[in-house]
């Protein structure tokens, strides 16, 4: 892993630290008589802090797992630095697309 | 005869070290299928309510639990390593990778022990 990725990888763990307390606090406080879409979304719907709060998890996410998929990939897999490097480009951007649209769902649909 | 490259393998903290990787690589896996059910919110709520309820069957709650426990031990190996990496160097990281994944389970067991 090069200098860039690594203060990528730490930076967004940092970052995170925090808003994965958060996301395990609202699991607990979410499940806690029974989970439905309504309470969910009655929740979320037009929230801006919501919606700054998960765009920034998504974004942060997407980095930091890309960066750990790539060191797996080039550590446990054949494939070169390279490849290893696209591949983990095109999961992070996936992340990316998918959580963007997730957030989306919850927020503003 | 264990290998001399292999004898790490099996101390507490390469133990740590394997946890906070594969947790990472599940959770890499998870987040994609997690993304694409809070989606169905896209399509309505109704959507969204009927993946929930197919979620309350036992043995997604004993996923979910797993999912729990997953991201509470990455969250703290990853801690762990930040501390190690910007403090000073502080004793007993055994102990305290130990403690990380006895705290990850309880957390685990009590989001099971009050969804099941």
């Amino acid at each position: 892993m090069n200098v860039r990725l690594y203060v990528w990888q730490r930076a967004t763990a940092a970052v995170m630290a925090p808003l994965v307390l958060i996301h395990i606090a609202v699991i607990f406080y979410a499940t806690r008589k029974g989970m439905t879409a309504a309470d969910i979304l009655s929740r979320t719907q037009g929230s801006i802090v919501w919606a700054s709060y998960y765009g920034l998890f998504v974004a942060a996410a997407s980095i930091h797992a890309a960066i750990g998929v790539r060191n797996v990939l080039t550590e446990w897999s054949p494939l070169n630095n390279r490849h290893a490097g696209r591949l983990a480009l095109l999961f992070g951007l996936l992340l990316a697309a998918l959580g963007t649209r997730a957030v989306f769902a919850v927020v503003l649909s | 005869m264990i290998a001399r490259g292999t004898m790490h393998r099996g101390s507490a903290l390469w133990i740590a070290a394997m946890v906070h990787r594969l947790s990472g690589l599940a959770l890499a896996i998870f987040l994609p299928l997690h993304f694409l059910a809070l989606g169905l919110a896209i399509d309505g709520e109704a959507k969204l309510e009927s993946f929930l309820r197919w979620t309350d069957q036992p043995l997604v709650k004993f996923a979910e639990g797993g999912l729990i426990f997953l991201l509470t031990v990455h969250l703290l190996g990853g801690l762990r390593v930040l501390v190690i990496e910007n403090l000073d160097w502080r004793d007993g990281q055994k102990q305290l990778a130990t403690i990380a994944a006895a705290i990850s389970a309880i957390v685990a067991f009590i989001f099971l022990a009050r969804v099941l």
